[in-house]
């Protein structure tokens, strides 16, 4: 294992996160403070208990996954894009280093930043809501698993794109309404019948249900299912890194 | 065993195109060589080979003895490479991207080395400013710094010189230099012929994917330090005069020069005594003129003898 480089590349990712640090910290806190003047306030004072949870209170993680999820996705493919764009990237296909050093720098340092952003998140709802956390091991955890998985989908897709354009098509077409339909919102027993059967077809459905019942003990699916969705989500993730390196696609000519 | 072993490498880009056609090459621990060739040959193809940038279609290269694509990480713990665009981060301090690429190489931080070398490269002033703040010739400098900070044994330079001043040009070879005698083997691409005279000690000419030729310096030297007398008769002979035997002339098919070719460097050129012995013998001289080669004349005939034989 080349641990200095894995270090290196880590350490290189981060250097851009702290040189927008204000950035970093001060957006996630306006964006969650806006949506709980508008759900928590607007809305909330109409829907006032969602299974027994104060609505302001049950949005919570799922908000938290909303940002973790997408700025993992933008951070990793932005990391991996940038070096394909302006050429640096031959340093690194020179470089005596394996697809999985590469990976774990990359995405450990997107990861990280999401981790962040969450935790910032958690902290300024904690201002607007009384939370309690019933499984803080749990909810460490499904955070933890949500920043490396999405931080990998991210990574697949900054390899994939070959413009601006695509490096936001994706988060944009796919993730943000898989995240909106997922469940952060509401309740999936909330939704009429025949789109209760559709949601179990959507990922993040299993993420936002394990991450509430963390919190809450309250779930759509049954966590062993969410911590399994989730284990898949990332195996998969991973053999396609594995098989872009493999074949050089789209990184080696 | 060489340090740098390739054998017949082909490579085909995705397109279709095929970039090298069979390159087969062995280049010796601790020597420099230049590769000569117009652009598109296939220079820096071979290089990103090499390197592990591209993939080959065909063939096989060792460096140090370790394959490039099944021990990857053996062969190119020992290569640092200075590629031809000016690839770097603009955000990143010079300090920074030189350790950066030291870890990326998976060596331990060294400061003093680090220090070393861009003092070597006039870029220490700089260790702190913003790559996009510096000048092009500056950025190369960076460059060839984030390839010496993991200590190569072997150093692939594509074209190294273009677009530098002609002191820097100076100074990168006396680095060149330098890095020689510390026993790294040294690869460059060069468009200019002085280049390759001035600092290699081996030069390969590489033309549409195909090594042309490769030969020591010192002997492509001696052939170009060889000219070539011809001597334009009044009237036209039949043979060379038998008291000229000794000197190994060639006759014209008109039988209306004669052709001497001599050495420029030996002691005695043997013009005098030949102008004599003409003299004598009877044959009116009715003019002179010499030809040299040069490295360029060996170079453009060579390629233009491969457009020839590609047409035909
Ligand atoms: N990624 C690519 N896809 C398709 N063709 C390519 C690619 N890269 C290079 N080529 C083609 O391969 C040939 C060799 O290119 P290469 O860059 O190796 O030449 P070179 O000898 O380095 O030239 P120069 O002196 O201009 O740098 C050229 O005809 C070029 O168009
Ligand atoms: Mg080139």
């Amino acid at each position: 294992m080349n641990l200095p480089a894995i270090w290196a590349i880590y350490k290189f990712e981060m250097a851009r996160f702290f040189r927008s640090i204000l950035q970093s910290f001060v957006s996630p806190v306006i964006s969650t403070s806006l949506y709980f003047v508008v759900f928590g306030a607007a809305i909330g004072s109409r829907i006032d208990q969602v299974e027994g949870v104060s609505y302001g209170a049950f949005i919570v993680p799922g908000l938290i996954m909303l940002s973790v999820m997408t700025q993992a996705i933008s951070n990793a493919s932005f990391g991996i894009y940038f070096p394909k764009f302006i050429g640096t990237i031959y340093e690194l296909l020179s470089a005596p280093v394996n697809f999985l050093e590469i990976v774990l720098g990359f995405v450990g340092a997107a990861a990280t930043k999401a981790l962040f952003i969450g935790v910032v998140i958690l902290g300024t709802a904690a201002f607007f809501v009384d939370l309690q956390i019933m499984h803080p091991v749990a909810m460490v955890i499904f955070l933890l698993l949500t920043c490396m998985s999405f931080s990998l989908l991210g990574f697949i897709i900054g390899i994939w794109a070959r413009n601006f354009e695509q490096l936001q098509l994706v988060p944009l077409l796919v993730v943000t309404p898989l995240v909106f339909l997922g469940g952060s919102f509401y309740s999936i027993s909330m939704l009429p019948p025949a789109w209760q059967t559709v949601a179990y077809f959507n990922p993040v459905v299993y993420l936002v249900s394990g991450f509430r019942w963390s919190f809450f003990g309250l779930a759509d699916v049954p966590i062993a299912v969410s911590l399994l969705a989730i284990a898949g989500f990332t195996a998969i993730c991973l053999a396609a890194v594995w098989w872009i390196f493999k074949t050089g696609w789209r990184i080696r000519t | 065993m060489p340090t740098v072993e390739i054998r017949d490498v082909r490579k085909r880009y995705d397109g279709g195109f095929e970039a090298l056609k069979g390159v087969s090459l062995d280049i010796e621990e601790g020597e420099i060589l230049a590769l000569l060739g117009p652009n598109g040959a296939g220079k820096t193809t071979l290089i990103s080979a090499i390197c592990g940038i591209t993939r080959i279609t065909d063939g096989s290269i060792r460096v140090g003895g370790h394959d490039v694509v099944t021990e990857f990480r053996a062969a190119r713990s020992l290569v640092g490479l200075v590629p031809q665009e000016m690839n770097l981060e603009p955000f990143q301090t010079v300090i920074a991207g030189v350790r950066f690429s030291r870890g990326l190489f998976g060596k331990r931080p060294d400061e003093a080395l680090i220090e070393r070398i861009l003092r070597r490269l006039s870029l220490w002033d700089k260790r702190n400013a913003k790559v996009m703040e510096l000048s092009g010739g500056m950025k190369r400098r960076v460059l060839i710094a984030k390839a010496l900070a993991h200590e190569p044994r072997v150093l692939f330079l594509d074209e190294p010189t273009a677009g530098v001043d002609v002191e820097l040009r100076r100074d990168m070879w006396d680095t060149v230099a330098e890095l020689k005698r510390d026993g790294v083997t040294i690869i460059l691409t060069t468009h200019y012929i002085e280049e390759a005279e001035a600092i290699a000690d081996r030069v390969g000419v590489i033309n549409k994917g195909e090594i042309l030729l490769v030969e020591d310096k010192a002997s492509l030297m001696t052939r170009m330090g060889q000219k070539e007398l011809t001597i334009e008769l009044t009237d036209p002979v039949d043979s060379v005069p038998p008291a000229l035997s000794d000197y190994d002339l060639r006759l014209s098919e008109d039988g209306g020069s004669l052709t001497y070719r001599y050495d420029t460097g030996a002691d005695r050129t043997g013009i005098g005594r030949l102008m004599g012995l003409l003299a004598e013998a009877g044959c009116q001289v009715r003019d002179v003129h010499t030809a040299q080669n040069s490295l360029e004349d060996i170079f453009v005939g060579l390629v233009a003898r491969q457009e020839e034989e590609t047409a035909a």
